[in-house]
């Protein structure tokens, strides 16, 4: 994704600032970092658990990793796409069976206590492997970890585990929380799940439910002379329009995440002294995808669901759906992804005609009243984007005889129908690719998933062959090699057509631009944000 | 003060009837709701089966919801309202936290549109048909019509955003450190806006009816003889006519109080006020049953002793009234 930035400034200031903001790293280079000031960001809520060690998700890395930080973070420039945060380097053993963690020295928890290798090992061992909704998969084979001295983590696997796959979670998995606070008492039930401690630039300083989180520098930070701001204040802002309003009446300088809506973004970026900016969020890209349940008999013809692929205008949904802010689909890894894309699968034109043409080889012509068979179809109702998508799923369908029912949901009774109860035929979701695809993309397709389980394979699919590249690719050491598997996965999936991938997109935040050093890493919403800083 | 009191207790026996059938309806009505709290929980978060499991578990959800209802309600007897899924914490404490928002946003906007109403109402109708009458009257009304979301986004961006002179939204200002009169000041500021949204579309409803009672009294025999007393005519409209309007206006503020409560969901929302209705919002979309039960009871309460209120100002200005239920 390029960057893509709008404000009166830049188009006044013409071509040659355009062409200097796009050369330089960052954004917002007019000012010099300045020390102090309170930062206000909109968040639409509050999440249950706030321990990013405990729940690897968007909504509470939002917050908490400035407090709580991993071993290694996202980054556009460093080796692997990495830069090392608590770990300053990691090496993979050849036999896969274990990986080395030279940490930092010198990083003291915000209760002022030492971070050692201990912390590490208890938070792989006791958090990430047992409870984490992500390290329970990733981790599972991780048997023990070795602490020779206060600055070395030897991970220790029962089965050879890739080490590119450990590399690739390191962003998100690793949240590392201080063992001397957690291991007393249930760690579900410690009070430092909602007021987390961590090694970060910011403290976490109150929580008023319903109005903001309050997080406060971090003094002793590792790095000197960081955080550069005094305070972050998350304003909890529950209606969708008001995001756009606060920053219209400066009462918040940064809205991510795009909690102002697409269709407002033309119009916030005419005022003055805002910013829309795209940039910032390529690791957390989001894949917009028709989820379909093999188990009606229709569906389970591929050429109906080839049709079906036919029959989708890709730019369209980009154009209409994202208004531009995404880009078309063309298999199961997304196209920004750097180390596993592949363009060489089968693709699927919109071609109207030929998905017609292929309902009718299937044997499903079309009735008196135009109609070839009817299917109900659920929307996920977590972005506007996937419930537009579903009204504009139902009229592609429609124009090759099939009628689609929308059924619309919130979000839980979404998730037991789709997921538990299997009560849909096509369904719209918005899975998220999250730098490899063992980690949260295989089990879209995998079989032998139990009911009940989210963003996986629910749609009853088989595929022996898919299923063995995939066991392949999980116990696969040499990067290359695995890389390759995965790029033959992608094939398959193109071809086989488990479910149909349509676009990709990721956040926007709109920013005043006073606001200096964003979107600096490819992760950075969820970042610690210690360089970030208020110009005067 | 006899009376009262024979009313009072009929009114709380009765109470506790209405509470029980809440509570019990509206359990069974989030039981038929798709998908529980873990359901909501994962939405966000992802996670495989053993963790799926474990979450039931914990909360609880793996029993019966018989079990789960009879758990709650015998808590409910010791008056523990128990722990809310949600948020992990107990919902006493967060209800708590809430409730005076809600109270105060309800409580102005209440007497706002009461006070401000009536007055209009009587306003018009001291010339039942003028202009000023039609004027008022058909301005209400379209400001009735109007949703309360809309309106309160109207006032956001017309006196927040443009304007700036209130703030946009919450209820007061953000780790200030104001304190006294200094913040008493600040939330003031704060709930301007939300009140207005509120309180104005309510407004229409005593306006119509102060207005309609006192066109009704005008005809009245009592109004004729008071003007052939001879006395002014800013006397009659006050002490006789509007005051013989006034009556079922005190019904109405009863009556409103559960409307207000419903309202203040979408003006919580919108103007981001951390009140009940939005937690009870947020509950249902989290399916935490036991926190929206809490709520509701809690809202319930409240409308049972408004309304007992209600009705022993309605005793003390009428004498006719409850003469029959206390000598029953």
């Amino acid at each position: 994704m390029s960057e893509f930035t709008i404000s009166r400034r830049t188009v006044l200031a013409g071509s040659a600032f355009l062409l200097a903001s796009t050369a330089l790293p960052t954004i917002g280079l007019a000012q010099t970092p300045r020390k102090g000031g309170r930062l206000v960001v909109a968040a639409d809520s509050e999440p249950r658990n706030l321990n990013p060690a405990i729940v690897a998700s968007n909504g509470v890395f939002f917050i908490s990793s400035k407090v709580v930080e991993t071993l290694a973070e996202a980054s556009f420039d460093g080796k692997d796409g990495l830069d090392p945060r608590l770990a300053l380097s990691w090496e993979g053993a050849a036999d896969g069976l274990s990986v080395t963690f030279k940490l930092r020295d010198g990083v003291k928890w915000h209760d002022g206590k030492p971070f050692t290798s201990a912390d590490v090992a208890f938070s792989a061992l006791q958090i990430w492997k047992p409870l984490q909704n992500l390290g329970r998969t990733v981790f599972k084979d991780l048997e023990a970890v070795d602490t020779p001295d206060e600055l070395t983590a030897v991970f220790k696997f029962a089965k050879p585990t890739p080490f590119q796959l450990i590399r690739n979670a390191l962003p998100a998995l690793s949240s590392v929380v201080p063992k001397h606070i957690y291991e007393t008492g249930k760690i579900e039930e410690n009070p430092a799940t909602n007021a987390p401690i961590g090694t970060g630039p910011f403290k976490f300083a109150e929580h008023k439910p319903g109005e903001y989180y309050r997080l406060e520098k971090n003094a002793d930070y590792w790095v000197k002379d960081e955080p550069y701001l005094d305070e972050i204040i998350y304003q909890v802002l529950p209606d969708r329009t008001s995001a756009a309003s606060a920053l219209e009446a400066e009462e918040i300088q940064l809205a991510a995440f795009s909690a102002v809506p697409l269709a407002d973004l033309d119009r916030i970026s005419k005022l003055p002294g805002l910013k829309v900016i795209t940039k910032g969020y390529e690791g957390l890209t989001y894949q917009l995808v028709v989820e379909i349940n093999h188990r009606r008999k229709e569906l389970a013809d591929l050429k109906v669901r080839q049709a079906i692929a036919h029959a989708i205008d890709k730019d369209f949904v980009v154009k209409t759906v994202f208004l531009g802010y995404a880009t078309t689909a063309t298999g199961p890894v997304p196209k920004n992804d750097p180390q596993f894309y592949t363009a060489d699968v089968p693709t699927y034109a919109f071609d109207v005609a030929k998905a017609n043409a292929l309902l009718d080889e299937a044997g499903y012509s079309k009735g008196d009243d135009g109609k070839r068979f009817s299917l109900k179809l659920l929307p996920a109702p977590y972005f506007n984007e996937t419930k537009q998508f579903g009204d504009y799923l139902r009229q592609a369908l429609a124009a090759i005889g099939i009628d689609a029912q929308l059924i619309n949901n919130d979000s839980a009774a979404h998730i037991k129908a789709v997921y538990t109860d299997h009560a849909f035929d096509l369904a719209v979701g918005p899975p998220v690719f999250r730098g490899d695809p063992a980690i949260s993309t295989t089990i879209l397709v995998q079989s032998g998933i139990p009911d009940g389980v989210p963003f996986s394979n629910q749609g009853g699919y088989k595929s022996d062959e898919l299923d063995a590249l995939i066991a392949k690719a999980s116990e696969t050491l040499d990067t290359a090699a695995r890389t390759e598997l995965y790029k033959a996965f992608q094939k398959k999936v193109a071809e086989d057509l488990p479910l149909i991938n349509v676009a990709e997109w990721s956040f926007i935040s709109v920013v005043r631009d006073t606001v200096g050093n964003i979107a600096n890493n490819p992760r950075w919403a969820v970042s610690n944000w210690a360089d970030t800083y208020l110009a005067g | 003060m006899n009376r009262a009191l024979t009313l009072i207790r009929r009114r709380l026996i009765g109470g506790i009837f209405v509470l029980l059938i809440v509570v019990i309806g509206t359990f069974l009505l989030l039981e038929a709701a798709p998908g529980d709290a873990v359901d909501a929980y994962i939405a966000s978060t992802g996670g495989d089966a053993g963790m799926i499991e474990l979450l039931r578990h914990n909360w609880g959800l793996d029993q019966s919801a018989l079990t789960r209802l009879a758990n709650y309600l015998w808590a409910l007897l010791h008056l523990d309202l128990g722990q809310s899924l949600a948020f992990s914490r107990p919902i006493r404490e967060v209800i708590l936290e809430r409730l005076p928002n809600t109270l105060l946003l309800m409580g102005s906007a209440t007497a706002l549109s009461f006070g401000l109403g009536s007055a209009l109402g009587i306003y018009a109708g001291a010339r039942p048909g003028s202009f000023r009458d039609r004027f008022l009257s058909i301005g209400s009304l379209a400001l009735y019509a109007v949703p309360g979301f809309w309106f309160g986004l109207v006032l956001i961006i017309v006196f927040a955003v443009d304007l700036r002179w209130f703030p946009i939204g919450g209820i007061e200002s953000i780790a200030s450190g104001k304190a006294g009169l200094d913040r008493a000041v600040d939330i003031a500021r704060h709930l301007i806006l939300p009140v207005s949204a509120l309180g104005f579309i309510y407004l229409a409803l005593y306006l119509r009816m102060m207005r309609a009672g006192m066109a009704e009294a005008w005809r009245q025999d009592f109004v004729l003889a008071a003007r052939a007393r001879g006395l002014s005519r800013r006397r009659i409209v006050l002490a006789h006519v509007a005051r013989n309007a006034l009556l079922p206006l005190v019904t109405m503020l009863g009556l409103q109080s559960a409307q207000m409560l419903g309202g203040s969901v979408v003006i919580e929302s919108v103007f981001s006020v951390p009140g009940l209705g939005r937690l009870a919002q947020e509950a249902v979309a989290a399916r935490d049953t036991p926190l929206l039960l809490g709520i509701i009871l809690v809202s319930a309460v409240l409308v049972i002793l408004i309304n007992l209120l209600v009705d022993i100002a309605y005793a003390v200005l009428d004498p006719r009234v409850g003469a029959s239920e206390a000598g029953a």
